[in-house]
């Protein structure tokens, strides 16, 4: 499924992004030097736990950064051309028609007061310049589409359950034909069945539309099933990134491995999540060096003191002093 | 198919709702005839008390006799008396001797509809649209001129509105009338009189409307400021929407439901009117009959008032159920 070719310039490409909240004499660095590429019809997954900046990271590639939110740092380019990412009104023709977002079940995120065939074909209409008729018709194959049979589109959205509603918000996503789809934890809310239907219809739908997924998540188990390729993240860095088979397989950094031994494992008895012992850091005053440090079991002196280097280490990258990068000239095969 | 569910859900809903305005209605009805028989003094004697000469005690008991006032409370009294104001027969005044209570009261609604009904709409037109604009972009600098000056007026009794008005516009600068409905040198001549009218109308309206804005401004930005942080805003935005689109196409209309609550309601008290603003201009309504009629202790003309007014927040509160149906899905 990896389309791990450096044969053209990748869909998207994040280059040392780094997002502060807040006013500018006290600012929360919520993402700091984010770096990453994501190719057509690639699946990655963002893992890290709650704070980390998942959500932040995926906002600015979708440019719907919250008012208070100020690019500090860094590019997004997407098919080669710079996304101006922190300008709002210069954003909107990108959304939707090429990043369209799948936000989380529990949200409300579908309008209360409207039914769900008309949410789906409004994008049609403001976006393609559709008429109300073909944007309706596009709205119920889109519906089909996703499992939803046509006549339930005169629903209102609190009519439907909860695996129905994220549906529809699939649906939705893919109404302006996006390249890029971000699931901010789309099924979160949802019960163990239907949030395995949810996926499997990502899946679905992702190797028929030739969608790049980039997929928001806690819980490590979505992953291997989803993505082609795992992106960890702590404390607004990307710590590794790799295939899902070497993650899972051989994972490098500290806090990897506390996060794969802590995936509940029925098998053994194991259900509930072991949390990773230690506070998550204070973003105002993130800890010097690693920002891992306090919390890691492997931790020397270099830590406290240096921000380890997100460096290239086999098919993948990570960013550990126990893993000093290869040097540049040995490197063969790309990021 | 869900639209046949949901019409039969609607009819069944309106016809409780119809059920229960109808019922809280002879309560409403009940409770006013009780009111009124606990108030200390025989009615009879009241009802003779304009005569100013002695009376007599064949002369009292030939008045309860003829209002019926000998007869046991409950049920004749009270059934004699739901039957007679469901026909219209709200009874006699006391001060306007031997005035039917109805044709009174019919009198003097058109003033009192035209002073709150106007008032709403220039509340309703200016208020709302500069409430949800203020929530909309909150923090701005209308939202702060908005906020402030439309909570001094929420707060302000309207019969001290009233007074400034009269004092600003009437009695220093001269520009508007300040009493009555009419200039006692008015013309009979159609266009003229009606200028006239309008021309008293303004004060009045102007002090009714000013505290309504101030509260439409208030619960409408608040609604507004709530919805702005609503997830579906963040799906609208997300689809790569305009503001305008966003503000247009998913507040406005999430924004104004408890704000069309609020206004169907508050067009319960439009035949009640503003009694103290009717009181401060002497404006020739339901407000100001109102006070006469307490005044004169007028116990019918009360009573047929509350009444009135107890029907029209009953049919208020009908139509605020019907208009919540038809906006809001959810409770269909
Ligand atoms: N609009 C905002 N204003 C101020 N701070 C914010 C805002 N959004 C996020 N933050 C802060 O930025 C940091 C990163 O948040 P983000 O939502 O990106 O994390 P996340 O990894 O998605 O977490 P979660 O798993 O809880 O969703 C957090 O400390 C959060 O409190
Ligand atoms: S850099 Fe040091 S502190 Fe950070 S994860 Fe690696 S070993 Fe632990
Ligand atoms: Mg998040």
């Amino acid at each position: 499924m990896t389309n791990s070719f450096p044969d053209k310039e990748p869909l998207l490409r994040v280059d040392g992004l780094s997002v502060d909240y807040g006013l500018k004499g006290d600012p929360l660095r919520a993402i700091d030097g984010v770096s990453f590429e994501l190719r057509t019809g690639e699946a990655v997954a963002l893992v890290g736990e709650s704070g980390s900046g998942k959500t932040t990271t995926a906002m600015a590639i979708a440019g719907l950064l919250s008012p208070n939110a100020r690019v500090s740092g860094g590019q997004v380019h997407y098919r080669g051309q710079r996304l101006p990412i922190d300008d709002d009104a210069a954003m909107r023709p990108h959304r939707w028609s090429e990043t369209s977002v799948v936000f989380q079940g529990a949200m409300n995120a579908l309008n209360p007061v409207h039914r769900i065939t008309k949410q789906i074909a409004e994008p049609c209409i403001l976006k393609l310049g559709m008429t109300r008729g073909e944007a309706t018709a596009r709205a119920i194959e889109l519906l089909e589409l996703v499992g939803i049979p046509a006549d339930r589109g005169v629903a209102y959205p609190h009519e439907l359950s909860g695996g129905m509603r994220q549906r529809v918000m699939i649906a939705m996503a893919l109404a302006c034909r996006p390249s890029i789809i971000v699931g901010d934890e789309p099924t979160t809310a949802l019960d163990v069945i239907t949030q395995a239907q949810i996926l499997k219809l990502l899946r679905d739908l992702r190797s028929q539309l030739n969608l790049a997924l980039i997929l928001i998540t806690h819980d490590l188990s979505v992953v291997a099933e989803s993505c082609d390729r795992v992106m960890i993240m702590y404390s607004g860095r990307v710590v590794e990134d790799g295939t899902v088979a070497e993650i899972f397989a051989e994972p490098k950094h500290p806090y990897t491995k506390l996060l794969i031994a802590s995936i509940p494992n029925p098998a053994n008895g194991k259900k509930m999540i072991r949390p990773i012992p230690g506070d998550p850091p204070n973003l105002v005053n993130r800890p010097s060096g690693c920002a891992f440090h306090p919390r890691c079991p492997s931790t020397m002196s270099v830590c406290t003191t240096e921000v380890p280097r997100l460096g290239r280490f086999g098919h993948g990258r990570v960013a550990c002093h126990l893993h000093p990068p290869l040097q540049e000239n040995m490197v063969t095969v790309h990021a | 198919m869900a639209g046949q569910a949901s019409r039969n859900f609607m009819s069944r809903r309106l016809g409780l709702a119809l059920i229960r305005a109808i019922v809280t209605l002879l309560i409403v009805a009940t409770l006013n005839f009780i009111l009124f028989r606990v108030i200390p003094g025989d009615p009879a004697n009241m009802l003779l008390a304009g005569a100013r000469s002695s009376v007599t005690a064949e002369q009292i008991e030939a008045q309860r006799q003829n209002w019926g006032l000998d007869r046991p409370l409950f049920p004749d009294q009270v059934v004699d008396y739901l039957w007679a104001s469901l026909h219209g027969d709200l009874g006699y005044s006391f001060k306007f001797r031997g005035r039917q209570v109805a044709d009174l009261i019919f009198e003097r609604l058109p003033a009192t509809i035209a002073l709150v009904g106007l008032a709403q709409i220039i509340a309703i037109l200016g208020g709302v649209m500069l409430g949800l604009y203020a929530g909309w972009r909150r923090g701005g600098a209308i939202d702060n001129i908005a906020t402030v000056s439309s909570l001094a007026l929420y707060s302000t009794p309207a019969f001290w509105l009233a007074m400034l008005l009269i004092v600003t516009f009437s009695t220093v600068s001269g520009w508007l009338p300040g009493y009555g409905a009419y200039s006692p040198s008015a013309s009979i001549a159609s266009v003229d009189r009606l200028l006239d009218y309008l021309k008293h109308l303004a004060l009045p309206v102007a002090a009714v409307a000013l505290g309504l804005i101030g509260q439409y401004v208030v619960v409408a930005r608040a609604a507004m400021s709530e919805v702005v942080t609503e997830d579906y805003m963040v799906t609208a935005r997300a689809k790569g929407l305009t503001h305008r689109q966003m503000l247009m196409h998913h507040a406005c209309r999430n924004a104004m439901l408890p704000v069309v609550t609020l206004i169907t309601l508050n067009l319960g008290y439009v035949v009640a009117g503003a009694i103290t603003v009717e009181a401060v201009f002497a404006w020739p309504g339901i407000g100001g009959l109102t006070v006469e009629a307490l005044n004169a202790r007028d116990y019918p003309v009360l009573q047929g008032i509350f009444l009135l007014l107890g029907a029209s927040i009953v049919a208020a509160n009908l139509l605020a159920d019907l208009a919540y149906g038809i906006l809001d899905p959810r409770v269909r």
